[in-house]
């Protein structure tokens, strides 16, 4: 975890200018039982999204489509949340923006408050972990309970979440039976007792602590997948069916969606709805996926809030090169490939959008002012796994090096990276530097120390050869002799 | 990046309306206006004994129980399938064709919606039966859009048991074709096999909050 | 056919062998190459670390330096992605190559059109060893004898950024005595990632140390690869585990012929 380097680096001792991303990764990769759990997890989901995708034979001109519908819409966004507005408004919902974290919190928390109750149900969200609604809503008084399984398992275990699609992907089936026998009963129904690690005997134990909860709670908090324009209808494709009772029983439902949720047309999904779940879950479908426009007279809530949220994305969009990563639809693909992710953990991320998605979007949404946002376009190897599986086609090898144009860099880097271009300027310097290193070749130790110890620490430093190659190639006519 | 939230506050909620379309119009005020191209199958049409058979194989991949059978035999396999389970009581939609229950006997309960079952009430049900709006054969989906024989949402939700009936002729090849078919005014519901997680160890295991038990009946006539 | 070798600064400075295999493997097949003396770097490292204006200084000079050859060959895949893609949006980029403001945005000088033309122009003709051999001078048997235990590497820019596929592969099948032996994971990638591996060394050595398991798993003597880069991470790895296992530039492996090896 990333907490304590929130506080200015400048004057402390301990830290030697490394930035957020690598000390909490170094943490993580010691950590064997997580490292087991995540690689587990992301080796499972590689496999079954590979299958379900190499289905298709009209995958790539899928992926095409969702990349080119979100681009247009994004250059069009102004009229699409319009629109949208009024499609909501005509079918009995109510509109709100939300210009920041700040404003969408007060919004949602005076909603819940008008109508009186102290506590609500909520379908998992990023866009409400984004902007720390729980938090806010605790402060007002209210309650908000999680209902998706990870997200219980991350509240119950007062953990945060490392995953965009399954919050506790580091926990495996041992430990989640522990913080379900643990910490049931402070929420409400304890687990039973003798409950096993079986996945089955933890799903029905969810299944009861939430049962009574579902039934009875009147305000649902939840985000969406996809907002229709055209038709003013919200899409959420979810697992469990917690997303259903939420939407379905409570009398009042809140939906707190970022602005580039928007697609234009009700078409538009027959694209999205098959890009999503293979990517994400690797199904080839979802089991369960709601859609709702406004309000039903005697089907579902009778009250229906929008709340759009910027919180940071205009911003995103005025970077011509940043903007595509406003396309994603979180299925989280980039996360399940990327050897990073695999071993550093989400929490190393310091975000609730971890991995590659995470380190091209975080530094955007919050800027690179802070150490840990300034590390996070540096934490890729740029293999170039995420951008082959998303299936919006988010080139984030390319994000990530716009970004690092622009973030801060550590003076002796730059010190160092500017005399490497002054000797590679002229074939001349770089001549001199080879010979001096040929000359000095058996002096160089095999490890090294200061900074370059980050590499010899567990590698050899190459030999350097007795004269370089166009040394050869001169005394030897190109080895014509 | 955004203003702090604290002059803004108080300000009437088009405050924001206004300044986030300000700030979405100078955004991208430069950028191109990208084409989109929909070079992707749509418009597929299959034999109907395909798309019964690949909808069939479909559903039972997410372990739903399948059965294919001619009209005339919906009745029987309705009524054993409610043995099977050991349903007593069941959430009947209105306008579900009467014709599928009548083999049901005295011993199942009818629980209809009329006035509106609480949700305490559906949770006491074994089960609930009911039609579809649309079904994918590829993605081996049902659509509900709470018409007749399917009712409100809730009903197919809250019992633990649901018995789906699918007609050979509401089956279209993919996504695109359901797409085409539903209404967006209506409030849907998707269902790919039963209630499931993915959330432990990122596998699949069947049976959280939604029916942990889904029966189909595929009619082929 | 005209060729220049681009040999890459870090191959120039530490692994002259794989300049010296290309040579005498392009000549065998008929080639005559030059080595144009003015040649430093790509600027990669410049690019991927947040440098673009210094990268872009560099590729000019490589631009002026390779014009008007009918190819330029380079043992490198990652140096060739360089050129071939990131070179072309350098210099298509308003923001860092010559322009001037219009009347909304950047729009580009007469001397920025032309350094993007002849970006164009050069980046078209790079190619990876691999690659050019098998699309350009169109041989799969390079007359090479090898007779080891061999396990190949696709580095990730070869695999993702230049789709080469299964070039390496086939020139490597058609090498008389080689045993190919499949790399398990061998799409993933092995840690190096240029500054990675210094930025981030706790991941950087973890994938390296996954990736030293798959190797040694093979059984084979010798792991090879089109790019020392990544050599030089995971040989690195290796000789710390005194494993045995060796590597080597796959150039150096087409170049060896009977008696030699």
């Amino acid at each position: 975890m990333g907490g304590s380097g929130t506080s200015p680096a400048r004057g402390r001792v301990v830290d030697l200018g490394m930035p957020e991303f690598p000390r909490g990764a170094a943490r993580a990769v010691a950590d064997s039982q997580l490292r087991f759990n995540l690689r587990k997890a992301t080796h499972t989901i590689r496999g079954k999204r590979a299958n379900v995708v190499a289905e298709l034979p009209d995958w790539l001109e899928l992926r095409a489509a969702g990349k080119a519908i979100k681009d247009h819409t994004l250059r069009n966004l102004d009229r699409y949340l319009i629109r949208l507005e009024r499609a909501v408004t005509e079918a009995g919902g109510h509109v709100h923006w939300a210009a920041d974290a700040a404003e969408a919190n007060r919004i949602v928390t005076d909603l819940v408050k008008a109508t009186g109750e102290t506590s609500v149900v909520k379908v998992k969200s990023m866009a409400t972990q984004e902007i720390g609604l729980n938090e806010a809503l605790a402060e007002a008084g209210i309650t908000a309970y999680e209902t998706d399984l990870a997200e219980l398992i991350v509240q119950l275990g007062d953990d945060r979440p490392s995953h965009i699609l399954v919050p506790a992907i580091h926990r495996n089936r041992a430990e989640i039976r522990e913080i379900f026998l643990d910490h049931m009963g402070e929420w409400g129904r304890p687990a039973p007792e003798g409950l096993t690690d079986e996945p089955r005997a933890l799903a029905e134990a969810a299944r009861l602590h939430l049962r009574e909860r579902f039934l009875s709670t009147k305000v649902a908090i939840s985000g969406a997948n996809f907002m229709v324009a055209e038709t003013g209808t919200l899409v959420v494709l979810e697992s469990e069916g917690n997303g259903r009772m939420c939407l379905t029983l409570p009398e009042t439902l809140i939906s707190v969606v970022g602005i580039e949720k928007v697609v234009p047309t009700w078409r538009d999904l027959e694209v999205f709805l098959q890009l999503l779940p293979r990517s994400s879950t690797g199904e080839r479908m979802n089991p369960y996926t709601s859609t709702w426009t406004g309000v039903t007279p005697g089907d579902g809530p009778r009250e229906f809030h929008l709340v759009l949220l910027d919180n940071g994305r205009t911003d995103v969009l005025a970077d011509e090169v940043g903007r595509q990563a406003l396309r994603c639809i979180r299925c989280s693909a980039c996360l399940n490939v990327c050897p990073v992710y695999e071993r550093a953990g989400g929490h190393a991320y310091g975000s609730v959008y971890p991995g590659p998605i995470g380190a091209i979007l975080t530094p955007q949404l919050r800027g690179m002012a802070s150490p840990l946002d300034a590390s996070l376009p540096y934490a890729s190897s740029l293999c170039g796994a995420c951008y082959d599986v998303c299936p919006v086609a988010i080139d984030i090898p390319t994000v990530l090096v716009h970004l690092r144009a622009r973030a801060p860099h550590p003076p002796a880097e730059r010190t160092l990276l500017r005399a490497a271009s002054w000797v590679l300027a002229r074939a001349s310097r770089l001549a001199g530097v080879q010979r001096l290193a040929s000359r000095l070749r058996r002096l160089i130790p095999r490890r090294a120390p200061g900074p370059l110890a980050a590499w010899t620490d567990t590698r050899d430093v190459p030999p350097v050869p007795k004269e370089p190659f166009r040394d050869w190639w001169d005394r030897t006519e190109g080895g014509a002799e | 990046m955004t203003p702090p939230a604290g002059p803004s506050a108080g300000l009437p909620a088009t405050g924001s309306r206004e300044r986030i379309l300000a700030r979405i119009r100078a955004a991208v005020a430069a950028a191109p206006e990208p084409p989109v191209r929909r070079a992707y199958r749509t418009g597929a049409r299959m034999p109907r004994e395909t798309l019964i058979e690949l909808f069939a194989e479909r559903v039972r991949d997410y372990r739903a129980i399948v059965h294919t059978v001619p009209g005339a035999e919906v009745p029987g396999t309705v009524a054993a399938a409610l043995a099977r389970r050991g349903v007593r009581r069941l959430v009947v939609p209105a306008h579900l064709p009467e014709a599928w229950l009548e083999r049901t006997g005295g011993s199942v309960e009818r629980l209809a919606d009329d006035p509106p079952l609480p949700a305490a009430e559906l949770d006491r049900a074994d089960g609930v039966i009911s039609g579809c709006a649309v079904a994918i054969a590829e993605t081996g989906t049902i659509v509900l859009d709470a018409g007749p024989g399917q009712g409100r949402r809730a009903l197919t939700l809250v019992p633990d048991y649901h018995l789906c009936l699918v007609r050979a002729e509401q089956i279209v090849p993919r996504v695109p074709e359901a797409i085409a078919r539903l209404d967006p005014r209506r409030p849907l519901t998707w269902i790919s096999g039963p209630s499931a997680t993915s959330d432990i160890e990122l596998n699949r295991i069947e049976g959280v909050h939604g029916p942990r038990t889904l029966e189909v009946v595929i009619i082929t006539d | 056919m005209r060729v220049a070798l681009f040999i890459t600064c870090v191959n120039d400075t530490l692994f002259p062998q794989t300049g010296k295999a290309v040579v005498t493997l392009l000549r065998r097949l008929g080639c005559e190459v030059e080595f144009p003396r003015a040649q430093t770097c790509c600027g990669q490292m410049h690019l991927n670390t947040g440098y673009p204006r210094e990268s872009l200084r560099l590729a000019r000079h490589f631009v002026d330096v390779f014009a008007g050859y009918d190819a330029v060959v380079t043992p490198s895949g990652s140096c060739t992605a360089m050129v071939r893609e990131q070179y072309p949006r350098l210099a298509h980029n308003p923001h860092f190559a010559a322009a001037r403001s219009g009347a909304r945005r950047l729009v580009p000088t007469r001397a920025g059109r032309e350094f993007a033309a002849a970006v164009d122009e050069v980046a078209s003709r790079v190619y990876d060893l691999t690659e050019f051999l098998i699309d350009v001078l169109e041989v799969e048997d390079v007359g090479a004898y090898f007779p080891h235990r061999v396990t190949y590497h696709p580095t990730c820019h070869s695999l993702r950024g230049l789709r080469l596929g299964d070039r390496p592969l086939r020139l490597l099948r058609a090498v008389r005595g080689l045993e190919l032996v499949e790399l398990p994971g061998a799409e993933e990638c092995c840690g190096f990632g240029g500054t990675f591996a210094v930025k981030n060394p706790a991941v950087s050595a973890a994938m390296g140390t996954d990736k030293v398991r798959n190797v040694l798993d093979t059984g084979a003597e010798v792991l090879c690869a089109a790019d020392n880069s990544c050599l030089m991470h995971i040989g690195g790895t290796l000789r710390r585990q005194r494993s045995g296992v060796r590597v080597m530039h796959i150039a150096e492996i087409l170049a060896q012929t009977e008696g030699r090896a």
